[in-house]
């Protein structure tokens, strides 16, 4: 990409996940001018993460189930004439209507008259002592490695935290041949089994559920159960767990661990967009605050791959004008929303998760800073200012979930550049203010 | 098998299936993405751009999340502590 291009697009999707490859394939159906922009060097966005990848093995193709929903889309976005650009990530507002981002070239602007975020989501981390260690790694971040070509095959994996990623993440390991010794869930068996008797709703779950039973049969699944710490000298050995009460060690070579999914606001927050508990605020239509701007998928609420490709269809047609069509979507979206809200209730983090964190162990990763540091402080702004907790490059992402369970703080403030930004991709943005400031004047300043 | 391509990770070539990340081949060739500012030795967490703990150089552009760039034939990717 050649440095100061600029691209307009009628509607602009950012995030090209289920919900971002469902807004923009429906909006382009409508006729109108499409650009999907995501991070990520493929669409799909974490959950397709290599779904339609022709580059794929031979024994992969034949271990790994095409997942036909995504290749569905996957094609329907291409016939829809939408325009893809991957490994761009938006970086700043520069101006009302314009967005500039930056790739491993340089950097453009993207105009648009209608923005849809879909920005997707991540994971929550929570900090025990040694989970800072090397092979220590998310459950969906584990997976995506995989998926990207780290070979697991033989390998030992614990998989712990909350959450139904844990159960797809163990079986994806196991159909390439790791072996899972425990997956550990905190959550209690009388919560799953409440959530369990109310999945009658929702028969897709029960197959989902069922095939995910038959991928796992043999392995041990752990209710009341959660990492306490991780060893090593610099690369994981073992994993002490809380089983049930009781500590157990168990010899592992990675330790897939994550707490649910945090709904990523940051660009949503920059561009003014008003979010309330962690979630972006929309309407029938999936209009935020901003009137141009919708936003769609796991930002306004995590509730899964069926919710986010409702609400980005319903997004996509609102910006291209077409919104009357939504309409039918609107019942099949009331639906997939109660089974979010019954997710959120049933992974509640238990509060003996608070205690996890020791007096030395590193909350913030980019600062390294300590769980008794942070204690002396009363609020996220206070921490920043007084331990630079938030201040690297992450900008607070893995921290700030952290610090919003341990000490209830408010971590949802965003200052431009959203992601570290190159100096020739600020400086643009100092350059477009100039010539703001000199058509104002004239250029006689 | 695969096709195999070959990278260079601080002077040391190493071969990995096509389609891998950069991060892929940190982790097979046991290299450490970055040192923490306390002296910690960091690799990937997240897999998906958002931690920034696998940040290596790549090509000489320094601070490349290593887990958003495939490798390529010839790549030199260098870490930074």
């Amino acid at each position: 990409m050649s440095s100061e291009a600029q691209r307009h697009f009628d509607v602009l999707v950012i995030g090209g996940g289920p919900a971002g490859m469902a807004a923009a394939a429906r909006a382009a159906e409508c006729g109108v001018r499409v650009g999907i922009v995501d991070d990520n060097f493929r669409l799909g966005g974490q959950i397709w993460r290599g779904e339609s990848d022709a580059a794929r093995s031979d024994h992969e193709r034949s271990n790994v189930s095409q997942n036909t929903e995504a290749s569905r889309w996957a094609d329907r976005l291409r016939a829809s004439g939408a325009t893809a650009l991957c490994g761009l990530r938006v970086v700043h507002q520069p101006d009302l209507g314009v967005l500039l981002a930056e790739n491993l070239d340089g950097f453009c602007e993207l105009t648009y008259d209608k923005l849809v975020l879909a920005t997707g989501a991540r994971e929550r981390f929570l900090p025990f002592p040694g989970w800072t260690l090397l092979n220590v790694m998310g459950a969906g971040g584990l997976q995506a490695m995989v998926k990207c070509g780290l070979p697991i095959q033989g390998k030992r994996v614990v998989v712990a935290g909350t959450g139904p990623l844990l159960l797809a993440v163990a079986s994806y390991l196991r159909q390439h041949d790791a072996e899972i010794p425990v997956i550990c869930e905190q959550a209690s068996w009388k919560s799953l089994a409440k959530f369990g008797l109310t999945l009658f709703s929702w028969p897709q779950k029960i197959i989902q559920g069922i095939e995910l039973k038959r991928d796992l049969a043999g392995v041990s699944f752990a209710a009341n159960s959660w990492p306490l710490a991780a060893h090593g000298q610099k690369t994981l050995e073992s994993v002490t767990i809380s089983r049930a009460g009781k500590n157990q060690n168990i010899p592992c070579d990675y330790l897939a661990c994550g707490f649910h999914l945090v709904p990523n606001v940051e660009l949503p927050l920059l561009l003014g967009c008003a979010v309330s508990n962690g979630c972006v605020q929309v309407d029938d239509l999936q209009t935020t605050t901003v009137p141009s701007i919708f936003c769609a998928g796991e930002p306004t609420s995590i509730g899964g791959v069926e919710l986010a490709l409702i609400e980005g269809q319903i997004a996509g047609l609102a910006a291209a004008r077409r919104g009357f069509e939504a309409k039918a979507l609107f019942g099949k979206r009331q639906k997939a929303r109660r089974f979010g809200r019954l997710l959120d209730r049933t992974l509640r983090l238990r509060s003996e998760l608070r205690s996890l964190s020791l007096p030395d162990t590193i909350v913030c990763r980019c600062e390294d800073v300590s769980y008794s540091r942070l204690r002396q402080h009363g609020s996220w702004r206070a921490a920043k200012l007084h331990t630079r907790c938030g201040m690297g490059p992450c900008q607070g992402r893995v921290c700030g979930p952290a610090t919003q369970f341990l000490f209830n703080w408010n971590a949802d403030s965003v200052r431009p550049p959203v992601f570290p930004a190159r100096v020739e991709t600020l400086a643009a943005i100092t350059g477009r203010s100039q010539l703001q400031h000199d058509d104002a004047t004239g250029g006689r300043s | 098998m695969p096709n195999q391509i070959t990278v260079t990770v601080n002077g040391t070539p190493v071969l990995v299936p096509s389609g891998a990340t950069v991060a892929v081949a940190m982790v097979l060739v046991g290299q450490v993405c970055r040192t923490s500012v306390s002296g910690e030795p960091r690799g990937p967490l997240c897999g998906m751009g958002i931690c920034f703990e696998c940040r290596v150089a790549i090509g000489g552009v320094s601070h490349c999340r290593s887990c958003q760039v495939l490798c390529e034939q010839g790549m030199q990717v260098t870490t930074e502590n």
